[in-house]
């Protein structure tokens, strides 16, 4: 079975649904097939986790679902339904009415979001207005609830700052509540909490937990952080060198992951091991995507690796709702 | 536990914005020149015993890298000492100089701390060529040793930082600072720009060469579980000074501090379990202050739930608990356990 029949048969109707997708970048170095074969899908008032390391392709992902890639690179394959419509391939005025409305995307750093010469209020009011015709006051009570409902202590003020007067948390806030502007059905969150102190950190992650319960928006949460994704998401996909290896749910993918790598990311935290022992460890570092040698991309830092493994996996559903991309998966637990 | 190795005695360390000529100008007019003072560091006596890994937590802005450059002897404290051995770390005076080379620190971006322009064998071998620990002659040798130490071709002496990722950096780095045969090793953030997998290697590198070494360490992160792997104590930071300080497992299983006891239940740790309920978090509430305009009193009391009135106004000062553990809080203050002999503790410092 494959894993677009596993995950349809696990979930409710999906919002967001991506099959096949392929973004490339063509450089004078080579191909860098940043994406290569990413298959996810989210339902409502779900949070999906999209782990991976640095240069596994999961920001490249997330910025494909938005239609945020530019050149050298390019979708060169796939599709992306946002509730039933094709995004891939849109005109770009038609993908401008979607993006910002119905996908949203919050950033690591929010000053990527924000202008830094404008006013919280302003900005809020561009956003509102890019995709509806409202009057002055209207804008104003929209902006001062979306601040307060993602916790801004006071909204009002808010409204006259400058991104540079508030804290990195606060402006992590205001991003978010700008993504939340349309009530969107999809948010892509890339490492939304990474730059941010632990303690922000926990209230962020706290109020976006309750803001998809409450909104039933699909949040696909993007990043390296296995102890985020272990709190916050329903369902875990692994990123490895442009593809998923693992996918399922998280508290099964998390407790007895089958992919090799899953494996070694969880057993390299510390925290699970006795303090002062060692680490379970990943030999060697992540490939460089540029001309990546056919096969299976983890093969060789991989302790099950053989002849087999030269010839890449196709991922397979276990009929269990967990999939995985590895000629010699872990047993299940 | 013996004598301290490093102590580090009632040291602050501000930061005060240098005066601009027309700054200067208008002050000699009279005129009122806003002079805003960052207090990094406030206070802080500490001691690391020969042959411990003290952890050192805190979140961005608390002062823990101050401290840190401070115990290295690379920033001069502005009032109190950092003593190896009993000897100053740096001399005094109007331009302080580092004094000893037997402290050597680890930075976090190791991009940023190795030169770009240089061999890297010939970054690892100046400082003991310079001081005379290996000769020209060996010094092929001893490099080729120390890259072999840390995992690495010994090989690789001739090659640039750019060829290297990351992690193999970071390997370097330990490689150039423990080539110096430090006595005390100051591992300011070593892992947090490294990915988990390349993480666990440097971690796992630390520990073997610690072990193997008979390092000390002072380890900085703002990573607890990181810290909670290595270190044998802990310290907890809050805007520039240490709120608790005790054995880890102790402070992990039984924070007393409320910011030690927020911080633990705020971070999201890795659950593998299938029946812990994913929503759970208790996030610390507000945000955090200014080390430009620190709150009254207790510097946490905005944040606290258990904050009354004498927190707003006085400092708490150190209170030292059974099991070698010491606290800065008002709520411990009334049941001080008089008379434990905290050795290689700070003694219980009234702050002002």
């Amino acid at each position: 079975m494959t894993a677009q029949a596993m995950t349809a048969q696990a979930m409710p109707a999906p919002v967001l649904e991506v099959r096949g997708l392929r973004t490339h970048f063509f450089t004078r170095d080579g191909v860098v097939k940043a994406v290569d074969g990413v298959d996810l899908s989210v339902a409502r008032g779900r949070v999906l986790g999209l782990v991976g390391e640095s240069g596994s392709g999961k920001t490249v992902t997330g910025l494909s679902l938005i239609g945020l890639i530019d050149a050298p690179g390019r979708i060169v394959e796939g599709s992306v339904r946002l509730a039933g419509q094709e995004l891939i391939g849109l005109a770009p005025d038609e993908l401008r009415r979607v993006r910002g409305r119905r996908i949203a995307m919050i950033f690591q750093d929010p000053m990527m979001t924000l202008n830094p010469v404008l006013k919280v209020g302003t900005q809020l009011s561009m956003a509102l207005r890019a995709h509806e015709r409202i009057a002055a006051a209207e804008v104003r009570r929209r902006s001062v609830a979306a601040l307060g409902r993602v916790g801004l202590p006071s909204p009002e003020q808010c409204l006259d700052a400058y991104p540079h007067q508030l804290s990195g948390g606060m402006r992590q806030r205001v991003a978010i509540a700008i993504a939340m502007l349309h009530r969107p059905d999809v948010i892509i969150a890339d490492e939304p909490t990474t730059a941010l102190d632990v303690s922000i950190q926990g209230q962020i992650l706290h109020e976006m937990q309750s803001l998809a319960a409450e909104t039933g928006v699909a949040l696909v949460w993007i990043t390296h952080d296995l102890a985020v994704v272990s709190s916050l998401a329903h369902e875990i996909a692994v990123m490895y060198a442009g593809r998923v290896v693992e996918h399922g749910a998280a508290d099964e993918v998390l407790s007895a992951p089958r992919h090799p790598y899953t494996r070694g990311l969880l057993e390299s935290v510390p925290g699970e091991a006795a303090p002062g022992g060692k680490l379970l460890q990943i030999p060697g570092s992540i490939p460089a995507l540029v001309d990546l040698p056919p096969g299976c991309a983890f093969r060789a830092r991989c302790p099950r690796a053989d002849a087999l493994c030269e010839a890449m996996p196709e991922i397979v559903g276990d009929g269990l709702g967990r999939a995985i991309r590895c000629h010699h998966p872990l047993e299940a637990a | 536990m013996s004598a301290p190795l490093m102590e580090l005695r009632g040291v602050s360390k501000r930061f005060v914005r240098r005066l601009s000529l027309g700054d200067r100008m208008a002050a000699k007019l009279g005129a009122a020149v806003e002079t805003r003072e960052v207090r990094a560091v406030e206070d802080v006596s500490l001691a690391i015993v020969a042959g411990e890994t003290l952890g050192l937590v805190g979140e961005s802005g608390c002062g823990k890298s101050t401290l840190g450059r401070v115990a290295a002897g690379i920033l001069p404290p502005t009032t109190g000492e950092a003593l190896l051995d009993g000897q100053p770390v740096m001399s005094r005076g109007m331009n302080p100089r580092k004094l000893t080379t037997r402290v050597q620190t680890v930075f976090q971006d190791p991009f940023a701390s190795l030169n770009p322009r240089r061999r890297i064998g010939d970054t690892i071998a100046e400082g003991p060529i310079a001081h005379r620990l290996v000769g020209r002659a060996g010094a092929e040798a001893y490099v080729a040793e120390w890259l072999g130490r840390v995992g690495m071709d010994p090989g690789y002496a001739g090659r640039y930082p750019h060829q290297f990722s990351g992690g193999q950096r970071q390997r370097i780095a330990i490689a150039r600072a423990l080539a110096m045969r430090p006595d005390l090793l100051i591992c300011d953030e070593p892992v947090a720009s490294l990915d988990v997998s390349i993480q666990a290697q440097v971690l796992n590198l630390f520990l073997e060469l610690r072990r193997a070494l008979n390092l000390t360490c002072l380890f900085i992160s703002h990573d607890l579980g990181v810290v909670r792997h290595v270190s044998d104590r802990v310290a907890i930071m809050y805007l520039g000074r240490i709120v608790e300080l005790g054995p880890t497992q102790a402070i992990y299983a039984d924070p007393k501090h409320p910011y030690t006891q927020a911080l633990l239940t705020s971070v999201p740790r890795l659950k593998r379990r299938r029946d812990v309920d994913r929503h759970d978090f208790r996030p610390i509430a507000g945000e955090l202050p200014s080390p430009l305009a620190p709150p009254s009193g207790c510097h946490f009391h905005p944040r606290c739930p258990a904050a009354n009135d004498t927190c707003r106004r006085i400092y708490p000062a150190h209170t030292a608990l059974a099991g070698d553990r010491m606290v800065a809080c008002h709520l411990h203050a009334a049941k001080d356990g008089a008379g434990l002999g905290a050795s290689g503790l700070p003694k219980a410092v009234a702050a002002p």
